[in-house]
């Protein structure tokens, strides 16, 4: 048992869910072992703001009584760390800003309830770019998340501390949210999976809000299948999130079995322009033509509109959080500026101090493209260019069942390397912001090495096509071994 | 008003609709609770809430847009008005605004000469309202009740289409009277569930262009909206006829001293930044659940004047005072159908003993003191003649005190009409012989003393001599002396 114990951080959730169920271990050896690589490996690369050690211990004693008695639920005793934008009772979240150091929620996310109620352990809260706004994890109140491949670079953003935490066998699961790519990108830079589902397929229910039209939560994890187990529980419909779609949510582990064979791909030509790494462009290449091999039909597709998409998405997701953040106030609840001398002092000084230099930026950027006289030109014409970007991604998809690219144009940058330039850093998410835009299901696998470091390939599908997705993702990880590889040094 | 200036005003109107839960939250919209108990976790816009559309507001708004025959929008869109304010929670006040639920509707209004005006309504949309901030009782500090944040609102706009003070009064009072009717809203001016904007401005008589605006800001009763509205007017034209210009701008009226005056033109430097709620899906209105909540819809006030006066014979003016509540309305309908009386002498007494009473007390219709099928067993015996007019108002002054029906008062104080002749000509006979020199004067053809004696013979009687009976026997007994 001891020595079996000593490496259960390499398993996958599957893995441990027929662990636990087999008796081969308990919910509290399982937590215990992994709390102790949340407390040292975690605290190494800065991939937590929290740990919720007690609370995770007395879980995994109940998950084991569940358990004894038969009332195990679907993923009862397994891990589980959520991004610090989930609202989680009585814990801290903060959303990577100094706005909320200090604010504990007084109830739980939608995303959280439904893992706690199937019987997930939450073992801790991961750091984040504050309020999501960021692809590098460096905009974070808490500091820069390490990328376990290599610490000198970034894991990507904005979940770059569930991903990060994932790829070095912490936990094998985290949740994220994606805005523009921030589940998918830092999947790509850390060689892990990473799902956003359709707009509207998980409640955003006690998600702090960056931008409501384009977030979406996720997760993070080592395999498809994995991601399948925790999607199964965390989508459907939520009657207190108006914009959450009453869809039937199918058995995504069943739904993996189905083979690639026929699966029409669709290629976008512009994703292999210049701006592309070319090491990551072979591996995409490389995965594409594992994919024909098993019998999928590889055809071009048109996205005319494809390169409006980072200036569209830098005009509606701004001017939806300059609004959405405009609660944070001093007055009813996180940062407060001590001896504010009058109204507009408390609210000046307090967005001042507790806001980052990224978050002001974009709140700035989104009050300009909302006032009066430059509406139109800005905002406007973004929802404009958005639709006709939605009506590409149609027209694509009916003539094919995914879209296949690369996730992000590098691998792994260095921490500090595009923090001058915002528009370099904003360029990070080209592949990514569509999908977004569009409401689409998207995800990111590992798929090959540039050099030392991961690749990730992009999968999107059509509106609620997730299980298109997870099957096409777990068909080639039985090919491969990409995503069973992970960085030496947290093995 | 003075000669030679055209007065144009048109309302804005906030009518808190009568939920029981907020418009985007489940808490409790009821009144004079503790401060800042019911605001749950919507209310005060905590991180990561969301709003969820309350539906019964859907259907509020959609009454009221059919009973001012408008169009119901079959695609409205929440938005969001940007501004910081310490009551706000959110940083902005979810409202419809480009594409209201409520497009295009009018009314009739009664004016002073007895004449109809038809005045327009633009529109009416529906938003939540903002907390409450309290100046008073935490020194230098503000304090916060969020209670009323998150209350559906419905923001009734009208045309420009008003003259004068007594106009915008009549169309609020219409207004209310609807939304009365409806039961969309209890209408309580007090507690701040109805309250308006007046925009007014002036020209010289027969100009077309609009003069320049001003705003008056959250006018809260009709008294008020009358008489800040005239101070408006006389204030600008004073200002035009000095060769000076009004000024675009929001304005409060203080009703202590009866003046309006500028609000800080900080609070006014607002752009709003309005945009679609991407929180919220657009609101979509199927023909059939429109045809469903027209089946629903109440008699309104014009129809039911029409049919008071078609079916009860009452004069139009009388039907005009019955039908501003729905509540007195049907009390006269009660009464009327209970009562041997004619439906005009109910109607008298909805309208005058009735309301009187009801007005001395500071009671609403639904509290009256006496019943309609009580009243009506008043009048019952007032028209067969048990007791007089007189007699008539006696007993329901001690019906309203609680001393029992019509009937058992008039029979406990011996108030039963005397139409015995002998016992009337017996009244009749002592008033003659103590009144010899009257007599005289009368038989010289002093005709208008038969007055008098009609009076001495109520007088001897207490009220209870029938007094047709009193005057036919007093003229010919007065003959024969």
């Amino acid at each position: 048992m001891a020595d079996e114990t000593h490496t259960l951080h390499s398993l996958t959730l599957a893995a441990m869910a027929r662990g636990l169920s087999g008796g081969d271990f308990t919910a509290t050896e399982l937590t215990r072992h992994l709390l102790a690589r949340v407390e040292t490996i975690g605290k190494d690369l800065n991939a937590f703001i929290s740990v919720t050690a007690d609370a995770a211990l007395a879980s995994a004693a109940k998950a084991d009584k569940a358990r004894a008695s038969g009332k195990a639920g679907k993923l009862n005793g397994l891990p589980i760390v959520h991004k610090d934008l989930f609202c989680t009772r009585g814990v801290l979240t903060t959303c990577g800003s100094r706005m909320l150091e200090n604010f504990v929620s007084p109830y739980d996310a939608a995303v959280v309830e439904r893992l706690q109620d199937a019987g997930a352990i939450m073992l801790g809260k991961t750091n984040m770019d504050e309020f999501a706004m960021g692809s590098s994890n460096e905009t974070s109140y808490f500091g820069a998340v390490k990328n376990p491949w290599d610490t000198s670079l970034s894991p990507g953003g904005s979940s770059g501390g569930s991903a990060a935490a994932v790829a070095a066998r912490i936990v094998p699961a985290a949740s994220g949210t994606d805005t523009g790519g921030s589940i998918r990108q830092p999947a790509a830079l850390t060689g892990t999976v990473g799902i956003k589902p359709t707009y509207g397929r998980v409640s955003r229910y006690g998600m702090v809000a960056f931008a409501s039209s384009l977030d979406q939560a996720g997760v993070i994890t080592r395999s498809a299948e994995d991601a399948a187990m925790l999607l199964s529980v965390m989508a459907g419909f939520d009657p207190r999130d108006s914009t959450s779609v009453n869809h039937p949510v199918p058995d995504y582990v069943a739904g993996l079995a189905a083979p690639v064979k026929g699966l029409k791909i669709g290629i976008v030509r512009q994703h292999f322009d210049a701006g592309l790494d070319p090491q990551c462009a072979t591996a995409v290449r490389e995965a594409l033509a594992a994919l024909e091999a098993q019998g999928a039909v590889l055809t071009e597709v048109d996205l005319p509109n494809l390169d409006l998409s980072v200036p569209t998405y830098y005009v509606v997701a701004p001017a939806e959080c300059s609004s959405n953040l405009s609660r944070f106030d001093g007055v009813r609840f996180g940062y407060r500026a001590e001896d504010p001398k009058d109204l507009m002092d408390l609210y000046c000084r307090s967005r001042g101090e507790g806001f980052g230099a990224e978050v002001k930026r974009r709140i700035m950027t989104g009050t300009y493209v909302l006032s009066a006289g430059y509406y139109d030109a800005y905002y406007l014409q973004a929802q404009k260019v958005r639709q006709l970007i939605s009506e590409d991604f149609r027209n694509a998809f009916a003539t094919v069942d995914v879209i296949a690219g690369p996730t992000a144009p590098t691998p792994a940058f260095a921490i500090g390397a595009k923090t001058d330039d915002p528009i370099t850093m904003y360029l990070n998410d080209i592949y990514t912001i569509g999908a977004n835009l569009a409401g689409l299901p998207g995800i990111s696998i590992p798929c090959g090495f540039a050099g030392k470091l991961p690749v990730g390939l992009q999968l999107v599908g059509a509106h609620f096509a997730e299980q298109k997705l997870l099957a096409c993702a777990h068909q080639y990880q039985q090919l491969t071994d990409w995503h069973e590889q992970g960085p030496e040094a947290f093995a | 008003m003075k000669s030679g200036w055209e007065v144009v005003i048109g309302l804005e109107i906030h009518c808190q609709l009568a939920t029981r839960s907020k418009i985007f939250s489940g808490a409790s919209t009821a009144y004079g609770a503790d401060a800042n108990v019911q605001a749950c976790l919507v209310d005060l816009g905590y991180p990561g809430v969301l709003p969820v559309l309350n539906e019964e507001v859907v259907r509020m708004a959609c009454k009221f847009g059919l009973a001012v025959n408008a169009s119901i929008s079959p695609r409205s869109v929440f938005a969001r008005k940007n501004y910081f304010y310490p009551d706000l929670p959110k940083g902005y006040q979810i409202s419809q605004y480009e594409l209201p639920i409520v497009a295009g509707g009018e009314l009739v209004i009664r004016l002073d000469d007895g004449s109809d005006k038809r005045i327009g309504i633009t529109r009416a949309h529906l938003e939540e309202d903002a907390g409450k901030s309290v100046h008073e009782g935490f020194g230098q500090f503000s304090g916060i009740d969020l209670n009323r944040a998150g209350t559906p609102l419905l923001e009734i706009v009208s045309e420009p289409d008003m003259r004068s003070a007594a106009e915008a009064v009549a169309y609020m009072r219409k207004i209310h009277s609807i939304v009365r009717y409806l039961e969309i809203s209890d209408g309580n001016m007090q507690e701040g569930s109805f309250r308006c904007d007046a925009n007014v401005s002036v020209r010289p008589a027969g100009q077309q262009k609009l003069g320049t605006r001003t705003e008056l800001k959250n006018l809260n009763s009709f008294r008020f909206v009358e008489k800040a509205i005239n101070f408006e007017i006389a204030r600008q034209i004073e200002l035009l006829e000095d060769g000076g210009k009004v000024t675009q701008e929001t304005r409060l009226y203080d009703s202590l001293r009866d003046e309006t005056r500028p609000m800080r033109s900080k609070e006014e430097a607002n752009d709003y930044r309005y945009f679609p709620d991407p929180d919220l899906l657009p609101v979509e209105i199927a023909a059939d659940y429109i045809e469903h909540v027209r089946q629903t819809l109440p008699e309104l006030p014009d129809a039911k004047k029409l049919r008071f006066t078609d079916q009860y014979g009452i004069r139009p003016d009388d039907a005009e005072i019955l039908i501003v509540s729905r509540a007195l309305a049907d009390y006269f309908e009660m009464l009327a159908g209970e009562t041997a009386a004619t439906a005009q002498i109910a109607a008298n007494w909805a309208i005058g003993e009735l309301s009187a009473a009801l007005n001395r007390d500071g009671l609403d219709i639904e509290q009256s003191r006496i019943p309609p099928a009580q009243l009506a067993g008043l009048l019952d015996r007032l028209t067969d003649q048990t007791i007089s007019g007189k007699i008539a108002k006696e007993v329901f002054e001690a019906m309203w005190a609680g001393e029992g029906s019509a009937d058992s008062i008039i029979d406990a104080k011996g108030l039963r009409q005397i139409s015995d002749s002998s016992a009337i000509e017996a009244i009749v006979a002592k008033v003659i012989a103590a009144h010899p020199e009257q007599v005289a004067e009368y038989q010289s053809g002093k005709d208008k003393l038969i007055g008098f004696f009609v009076g001495q013979v109520m007088k001897e009687s207490r009220g209870k001599a029938n007094p047709e009976q009193v005057n036919e026997i007093l003229r010919q007994k007065l003959q024969e002396s």
